[in-house]
């Protein structure tokens, strides 16, 4: 039997004509953060709906531990969800929300008053038990929902956008607190966000998802820096993508017949584009000296923004239009619009990527 | 290019101070009382000076003839209230209203909830179908019930056909609560369903989530969720139900007679207005009861 927490194998869902789902195989492994990311719509949901019990698969194999589940009642799943509005019940005190899944699993009386105490604790909210969630905040709501799934001691808990409805600060401030939570407790989480910097802050893997099917699965890292399609690459972060064709072994020729050193040349098939960072790419005054071992290019700055901790440069080029940040500090030579400027990066920041 | 020239004004632009906005809000509430003139008229009118009669002759006295004289004020309608006759009447009313509510309760739950699951445009439709019945007048349909309780309707016939000692309900209680519960499920159906239709799935998934099996997140979420709409539909069908007369005029026998009959019966036959007025006003005070539950409950509801 498998180690993994949750493994999916060929898990399809379809809702009448539309598929939601698309023969998803996924395994996660015990005690990962692991995240869907994608954008709304993407199926990304519907998949943590299915590992929950909500949703049953049309076609595949939900296992949890290595114990079949796709077609278990949710109340059957050793998983607990933390849902998007939360879902704390309004006619309970937080006390007896949190306390909920204990009484249902008949856990003796005391033993279930002292874990309730111990996961409200937790979450800083013990003072608050005897309170309705009407009363709490939308974060002391949250933590809530937290403690409540936790208290059960899931195998997997699973977080539906737990955090989409807290204003910024607060999001971020939970983002820390949630992944040091998932350090304390060891419990494998399985988290759906569409909002790809907190994936990349929280997650030790992310899967990235798009008209129901998994287009890659990896580290933080590597789905930011080494993305394998056009999709995964747009969708995380900011990015340029030129199109570009193999022209020889490591060397590939962009638009306008700039030829470039690139990584991961014969990885790549079908339809391919150079994919950068707009803080991967430097820029100097043009006629001033580069690196060697450099790819550049020489461009006119269109515009350029101030971001306060940086600078973003449109910057039209031979292979098209690019954006360029760069980080402000003391010192930072700037380039007005206008101006004639080098473009260069180092060929191992830039990846090729399919359609 | 650039000149600025001063727009001349008719009124001068005011900054604003705590006497004005007085004024303004003084003025809102004004057009506000102009608005509901109309609806404050009307009540005025057809419900608080009638009230006020139906009091005052309360405590009027009825002369031997039947009259009713409107002098030596009195409170001998309600001393008659406590005849065991009366009390038996208002506790029979009490428990056919009772029950009633009860059975409408119970067949209009599941019909509601399977109402409000159903895709938006089933649901318009089968809630058009629970309106019907109020295209046709209810008085023709009450005597519809009349022909399918006696014995010789399809109910009668058909015990008689299988040998049976022939059923018979017409001028029996469950007549009445059939024609009751017949008349008013729609008011029980409505309210169920709107507070149905408001319940926030995402609080039963949550249950199950919680490993609760189906029959106990009803009981523990959607039951108690859906509290408001079982109030208030027990209180459409329980209060004209306890005062009802046309339908125990029609399916009911004489024998068992309940308040809105007896009410009129006071009014016409006995010639007892001062006592007929009393009861009226025994209905008001029980209704008015009901209506404080129901507040209760709506303020509990969060």
């Amino acid at each position: 039997m498998s180690d993994y927490a949750v493994e999916l194998r060929g898990v399809t869902k379809r809702f009448g004509d539309v598929l939601a789902v698309d023969a998803v195989d996924l395994a996660i492994e015990d005690g990962e953060f692991f995240s869907l990311l994608g954008p709304s719509g993407c199926g990304k949901t519907t998949t943590l709906r299915m590992i929950a019990g909500f949703d049953y698969p049309t076609e595949g194999s939900i296992q949890i531990h290595g114990e079949e589940m796709a077609l278990q009642a949710p109340n059957e799943r050793p998983v607990n969800t933390v849902f998007q509005s939360y879902a704390l019940f309004p006619h309970m005190t937080i006390e007896e929300n949190v306390g909920f899944g204990l009484a249902m699993k008949k856990v003796p009386k005391s033993e279930a008053a002292e874990r309730v105490d111990r996961a409200l604790d937790m979450v800083q909210l013990a003072h608050r038990k005897g309170t309705t969630p009407d009363k709490l905040s939308g974060g002391q709501q949250q933590r809530v929902a937290l403690a409540r799934a936790l208290v059960n001691e899931p195998e997997v808990l699973l977080l539906d956008e737990p955090l989409g409805a807290l204003d910024l600060k607060l999001r971020q401030q939970m983002q820390i607190e949630l992944k040091d939570l998932q350090e304390r407790v060891g419990i494998t989480f399985v988290y759906v966000t569409h909002d790809q910097e907190e994936a990349l802050t929280m997650s030790d893997r992310i899967g990235v998802m798009s008209g129901g099917r998994l287009l890659q699965v990896g580290a933080s890292t590597e789905i930011y820096e080494r993305p394998m399609s056009r999709f995964v690459a747009d969708f995380i972060g900011d990015i340029n993508l030129i199109p570009a064709r193999v022209s020889g072994s490591d060397a590939v020729e962009l638009a306008g017949a700039v030829t470039v050193m690139a990584r991961g040349v014969d990885s790549a098939a079908g339809g391919r584009w150079l994919a950068i960072r707009p803080e991967q790419l430097h820029l100097v005054a043009d006629g001033e000296a580069t690196p060697s071992g450099m790819n550049q290019v020489v461009g006119t700055v269109v515009h350029r923004v101030y971001f306060g901790d940086s600078y973003a440069y449109d910057i039209d080029t031979a292979m098209g239009r690019v954006d360029v940040r760069q980080e402000n500090h003391p010192g930072l030579a700037l380039h007005d619009p206008g101006s004639r400027v080098t473009v260069w990066w180092n060929p191992a920041v830039s990846s090729l990527v399919v359609d | 290019m650039a000149t600025v020239t001063a727009e001349p004004t008719t009124a001068e632009p005011q900054v604003a101070n705590a006497e004005l906005e007085a004024a303004a809000a003084a003025a809102d509430r004004r057009r506000g009382f102009l608005i509901a003139l109309p609806a404050y008229v009307y009540l005025l009118l057809f419900f608080v000076v009638p009230f006020l009669i139906v009091i005052v002759y309360s405590f009027a006295t009825r002369s031997a003839t039947g009259a009713t004289r409107l002098s030596d004020w009195n409170l001998r309608a309600y001393e008659k209230l406590f005849d065991s006759l009366v009390v038996e009447i208002v506790w029979r009313s009490f428990w056919i209203a009772t029950i009633t509510t009860l059975i409408c309760l119970l067949f209009a739950y599941p019909f509601a909830y399977y109402i409000a699951t159903r895709r938006p445009a089933v649901r318009n439709a089968l809630l058009v179908l629970v309106m019907i019945p109020f295209w046709s007048n209810f008085l023709v349909r009450t005597y519809a019930w009349r022909f399918i309780l006696g014995s010789d309707g399809p109910i009668g016939s058909l015990t008689e056909a299988l040998g049976w000692e022939p059923i018979r309900l017409l001028f029996t209680p469950a007549a009445i609560m059939i024609g009751l519960v017949y008349g008013f499920l729609p008011f029980m159906v409505l309210p169920l369903y709107a507070a149905i239709e408001r319940l926030d799935w995402g609080l039963v998934e949550a249950a199950r989530d919680l490993y609760a099996d189906g029959w106990t997140a009803f009981r523990k979420v959607t039951l108690p969720l859906t509290k408001s709409g079982i109030v208030a539909g027990s209180l459409l069908v329980f209060v004209p139900s306890f005062g009802a007369y046309v339908t125990p005029a029609i399916l009911g026998g004489s024998k068992d007679l309940l308040l809105g009959s007896y009410i009129v019966t006071q009014f016409q036959q006995a010639r007892n207005w001062p006592f007929g007025s009393a009861l009226s006003i025994v209905i008001m005070l029980i209704m008015l009861g009901a209506l404080m539950i129901r507040r209760r409950a709506a303020a509990e509801d969060v």
